[in-house]
């Protein structure tokens, strides 16, 4: 799960990390008051007027601007970002619809680094990644200097050790250039500890402050934030539920999710419907290699019932592109009759009008291939995932 | 011989009177498992009811610890079929009971829970397998998990997958081809698990049992490529392969919590070309794993 630049730093803040004072604003009116507060508070003539949407890369986009003229100037900013359509590298090619925007204080910048946080999969703890190379994307620093990104892992029976935020500081040379080196390195190791208990208290997947910036008196503060939660968790942070904002994800996507379904749209025209991650990439994967384009991920999970497998085939008609459907079951647990029954009792309440191709094998697959068989409707039988494949490749191209 | 489990090793279920528990304990009896202890906390002093093979009744004890279920049945593995908050804790529940294999098939644990789960096991003579794993299977001997026994048959070829519904394809086509299973395992689909390929790999390396792998990967981390660098170096057999998610779109969670591409890191392209420099014979589709390992053979 994502979150905005603007909620996550209201997470640091909880946590003492220091950033720059801002206010969220939905409207251009809001957009003005905002700028008004934050120049009468700060004393300090300019803002910055930041597009929040869950992408990154918003300000190669297009979507950050200076503002050095006012609150009306910051009002006319805001006016041409809301509603906007933002395509950063992250978005796609349609990019993503405006509707929040941050307003913030702006600061003399003397440094810009890069601070970044995963679970390392291999070492099987948190990794802090940290760079001299901040504000651009980390990606590239990554493929073409790796040298240039730091790491520490995190013992989670001890968390962050004091040397491992000072060896951090000193590669960066965070010190360097700061009229109170001694106080800016203590301020780094300090955020830096900071963060590691935010990810793990939090249940985070990703938290990247990019940049990190020290000021030109020698501060450090972030003035970016990134938080990707573990949707794992969900169970014990109810907190998520006002951080979700739903205009970011796609509609069907979270329709499904509400089904208890895993559907991912795509841009191709054979609609899939799988039971198991695995084998509904797989699905994928043979589509395509018999020249289809899948039209979407989705998998209905080890118990499925009639009815989810039901809501699965409407979430797929849902979409004009799809001129076929092709069913991969393999039963184990999943009864291959409860999915025939599905099948039928969707294609019969919203009629079928593209061509369908099943395969069924596992547990009671005899009976699940009768009842389809029964039901009168255009079913095409296959018996592998090849022939499956290739039979719905078939039909949708002839269509 | 096979690996992990046989007919000797003797199983708790954690989570026995959950549905999933309940279901799965009963499906792992009738296929002759040594079920001899379920844990349930409040739960203790009941007795589940199954059935053996034969149709026979089995009563199986429940306690309301692990200490208790292993210290009264000898019990020395699990299987943890608790609910996603408390899974890790049980997990480790059945590692400081005594049991030197832990095989979690609950999907959904927090990933920070597995973290400090992993950092507690690692200092303990104990193997974790999974989450989010359908389990273990020796064919005709033990099933532990929620695969479909009747797929199976026994024989020489191990598989080792981090998907459920992939390994039951590849178990289907290699026991319709007539190739028989020593040990089929899933290591599951989360970032941060138990069990990698590397380990089962050594395992069935040392198994004379043994003769031939399929090994079933999917996108996200580099997991298949530190098993091509193991199997290139060191791995005696023959090794058919296969990769799931050649299509799947850059930063979308194909179901799996780990199967994800960051960063331009983790895709089906590198883990394929990994695989077939390593001598792994990668199959073209998922319906050719069984047909390229008996290539091998």
């Amino acid at each position: 799960m994502k979150i905005h630049e603007y909620q996550g730093k209201q997470i640091f803040a909880k946590y003492g990390i220091p950033v720059p004072k801002g206010y969220p604003a939905f409207s251009t009116e809001e957009a003005e008051a905002a700028a008004k507060r934050l120049i009468d508070e700060t004393g300090v003539p300019v803002v910055v007027v930041k597009a929040q949407i869950h992408a990154g890369g918003r300000g190669k986009g297009g979507g950050v601007k200076v503002v050095k003229d006012g609150p009306k100037k910051a009002r006319e900013t805001a006016d041409s970002l809301l509603g906007m359509q933002l395509v950063t590298h992250q978005t796609g090619p349609a990019g993503q619809k405006v509707r929040r925007l941050y307003i913030e204080q702006g600061l003399d910048i003397a440094r810009e680094l890069y601070l970044g946080m995963v679970v390392d999969r291999e070492k099987k703890r948190i990794a802090i990644m940290a760079s001299t190379e901040g504000g651009v994307e980390i990606e590239k620093v990554a493929a073409e200097t790796p040298e240039k990104i730091l790491t520490e892992h995190i013992d989670p029976a001890l968390g962050l050790g004091g040397w491992q935020a000072r060896k951090l500081a000193f590669g960066l040379e965070i010190g360097k250039g700061s009229p109170k080196p001694k106080e800016t390195v203590k301020q780094f190791s300090d955020i830096v500890a900071k963060l590691g208990r935010l990810f793990e208290k939090e249940d985070c997947s990703l938290l990247e402050v990019n940049p990190l910036i020290v000021t030109k008196a020698g501060d450090v503060i972030a003035l970016d934030s990134k938080i990707n939660f573990d949707s794992n968790a969900e169970g014990r942070h109810p907190e998520w539920n006002e951080l979700e904002d739903k205009d970011e994800e796609d509609a069907v996507e979270l329709e499904a999710k509400e089904a208890g379904l895993s559907y991912i749209n795509l841009d191709g025209d054979i609609g899939c419907l799988v039971n198991g991650a695995g084998l509904a990439m797989s699905t994928m994967d043979i589509i395509k290699h018999f020249g289809g384009e899948p039209a979407n991920f989705l998998d209905v999970g080890g118990g499925a019932t009639k009815e989810q497998v039901t809501k699965a085939f409407k979430i797929i008609l849902h979409s004009d592109e799809v001129k076929g459907i092709f069913v991969n079951i393999f039963g184990g647990i999943m009864k291959c009759d409860v999915i025939a029954e599905g099948v039928v009792a969707a294609a019969k309440e919203i009629g079928l009008s593209v061509p369908c191709v099943v395969r069924l094998e596992g547990t009671n697959v005899d009976l699940g291939k009768k009842i389809l068989s029964e039901s009168g409707l255009k079913i095409v039988p296959a018996g592998t995932m090849a022939d499956g494949a290739q039979k719905i490749v078939q039909l949708t191209r002839g269509a | 011989m096979a690996i992990l489990v046989n007919k000797n090793t003797r199983v708790v279920i954690q989570g026995i009177t959950g549905s999933a528990g309940s279901f799965h304990a009963k499906q792992c009896v009738a296929y002759g498992t040594q079920v001899v202890a379920g844990c349930t906390p409040g739960r203790g002093g009941e007795t589940f009811e199954a059935e053996g093979p034969d149709g026979k009744k089995i009563g199986i004890p429940v306690f309301d610890t692990m200490a208790e279920a292993v210290k009264q049945t000898g019990a020395d593995t699990s299987c943890v079929f608790v609910p996603p908050l408390g899974a890790a804790d049980s997990i480790l529940e059945a590692a400081e009971a005594g049991c030197r294999l832990v095989i979690a098939i609950t999907e959904g644990i927090p990933v920070m829970d597995m973290v400090r789960a992993r950092r507690v096991l690692d200092g303990k003579n104990v193997r974790l397998i999974g989450p989010n794993c359908p389990g273990v299977i020796t064919p005709g001997e033990c099933k532990i998990g929620i695969m479909p026994g009747h797929i199976h048959r026994p024989g020489k070829i191990g598989v080792v997958s981090r998907s459920g519904t992939l390994t039951y394809e590849a178990v289907g086509q290699l026991t319709a081809l007539g190739i028989g299973q020593s040990t089929c395992i899933g290591i599951g689909g989360d970032p941060v698990n138990g069990t990698d390929f590397i380990d089962v790999l050594k395992l069935f390396n040392e198994d004379p049992n043994t003769e031939g792998v399929i090994m079933i990967g999917e996108i996200g981390g580099n997991a298949e490529e530190r098993a091509a660098e193991y199997i290139k170096a060191q791995f005696k057999k023959p090794v058919a392969g296969f990769i799931a998610g050649t299509t799947a779109p850059p930063g979308k969670r194909m179901g799996h919590a780990g199967a994800i591409i960051s960063g331009g890191k983790g895709t089906a392209k590198d883990k394929i070309a990994a695989l077939t420099a390593a001598g792994v014979k990668v199959a073209p589709t998922p319906s050719d794993m069984g047909t390229t390992l008996k290539s091998l053979l």
